[in-house]
């Protein structure tokens, strides 16, 4: 009942966030540690049911980030000559990949201990980088970084940071050798092969 | 073959294919260094991610840990020189009591009693050090059986060997089942990360050198790396 009763709190708190935007270190914890209950309560999610497991992110995390931002820093000089349906393609492939990517290790996530660092900001502040530890027996602890940025539909992340591995530089090489070899159009193959051969390990799974 | 002749080897190589064009500076050697990371892979699949499998599934997670535990402890005396090296005397002093607690009151380090007590774990090893001491990167090179690295770093290594008590260890053969359980340790604790490799490289090869180096980067300054600046043109 009263796990209802927050799920209930939780809805409206989801509505109200467009007119009243959470500070963004709330949002991070907030959604970070509804994942992690819900995956907690679910034995397939535990055991890394995949079909599940990319519904659970792109109805709960993917809302928080803006794809799109995150696909123009990754393409970097180039996005600029890509045309509109390019970009959109692009978009559309590098979210796909970054779901998988995000799936493939969310069955972890159940078992891990977070320590939410409290963010100072300014309240004119549209930038800011929300940090999260991950604590984990015997090892440093893992600092994850959330860029954020405050834009029409509240904060949402435009790069992730892991111990230092910025997701966006580290594909921004990448990308780079691809569309000086093969151009953009290349880069949109790449991504859609890749992609497919995800979907197809999945299903044969 | 002695240190000279790998680095003769390795010039010549990279005389080899200095001609493939489009390279990226900071990886001259990266005909060679494919080769030998195709190599690491096939050793990879053969020996080392069977056996962590085998490992992660025959022990509890308990075991598992307290292994961990065991060696992160005796890192820990080395983790403090280095701090130290790097003028950080505090932290160095923090590490030191972590080894003196978990050593006694842990159990020979089995238990981090040190972590729950506020005295946080730290990761530094000679070639941060070296880093910090305003030493660049230097060419990226994949090393055999050790994976990615540097210039920099592969000249600390025989550095970070002497001071590690495991490598250190007489006899032999007790040394060589330690290496080996650690070495399998640590790979079982990336298996995870090994699946999240294969699900976000469309060229596992860039993307785990670009990660190495954003990495070492992030460490060096211990996780407040300055910004970098576009650049210019």
């Amino acid at each position: 009942m009263t796990r209802r009763l927050a799920g209930a709190a939780l809805a409206l708190a989801a509505g109200f966030a467009l007119a009243n935007p959470l500070a963004p270190d709330a949002l991070v914890k907030d959604v970070m540690l509804d994942i992690q209950r819900i995956i907690v309560a679910d034995k397939d999610l535990k055991e890394g049911d995949r079909a599940k497991t990319t519904r659970l992110i792109e109805d709960k995390a993917l809302p928080h980030f803006n794809h799109v931002g995150m696909t123009a820093l990754a393409v970097g000089a180039s996005w600029r000559k890509a045309t509109p349906e390019q970009k959109q393609r692009l978009a559309e492939e590098f979210r796909t990949l970054l779901v998988r990517t995000y799936a493939s290790s969310l069955s972890a996530f159940g078992d891990q201990k977070f320590e939410f660092r409290p963010l100072r900001m300014k309240p004119e502040d549209t930038d800011v980088t929300v940090e999260v530890r991950v604590l984990q027996p015997g090892s440093q602890p893992v600092v994850v970084e959330y860029d954020m940025e405050k834009n029409a539909r509240g904060w949402q992340v435009y790069d992730v940071r892991v111990g230092g591995i910025s997701l966006v530089v580290n594909y921004r090489t990448e990308f780079g050798n691809i569309v000086r070899d093969k151009g953009i159009d290349g880069l949109i193959g790449t991504l859609a092969t890749k992609n497919k051969s995800l979907a197809a390990a999945d299903t044969k799974k | 073959m002695s240190a000279r002749t790998l680095v003769l080897a390795l010039a010549l190589a990279a005389g080899g294919c200095a001609t493939t064009g489009g390279g990226d500076a900071r990886d001259p050697l990266e005909g060679v260094n494919r080769a030998v990371f195709a190599f690491n892979d096939q050793a990879d699949d053969i020996v080392f991610r069977p056996a962590a499998r085998l490992y992660r599934n025959v022990t509890p997670q308990g075991l598992r840990d307290s292994v961990r535990n065991f060696f992160s402890n005796i890192d820990d005396l080395f983790i403090g020189v280095n701090n130290l090296l790097q003028g950080k005397v505090e932290t160095a002093v923090n590490d030191w009591l972590r080894f003196a607690f978990n050593s006694t009151l842990g159990f020979f380090g089995i238990i981090d009693w040190a972590s729950d007590m506020g005295l946080e774990k730290h990761n530094e090893d000679f070639g941060q050090t070296l880093g910090r001491w305003g030493v660049g990167d230097g060419m990226y090179l994949v090393l055999p059986l050790l994976g990615p690295s540097t210039l920099r770093d592969t000249v600390a290594l025989p550095v970070d060997w002497a001071g590690d008590p495991v490598y250190e260890h007489t006899p032999v053969d007790e040394r060589n089942v330690m290496t080996a359980t650690r070495t399998i340790g640590r790979r079982a604790d990336l298996l995870g990360a090994s699946r999240t490799l294969e699900a976000a490289a469309l060229d596992r090869y860039v993307f785990l050198r670009e990660a190495y180096l954003q990495q070492r980067r992030s460490q060096i300054y211990d996780g407040r790396p300055p910004r970098e600046r576009p650049p210019v043109d």
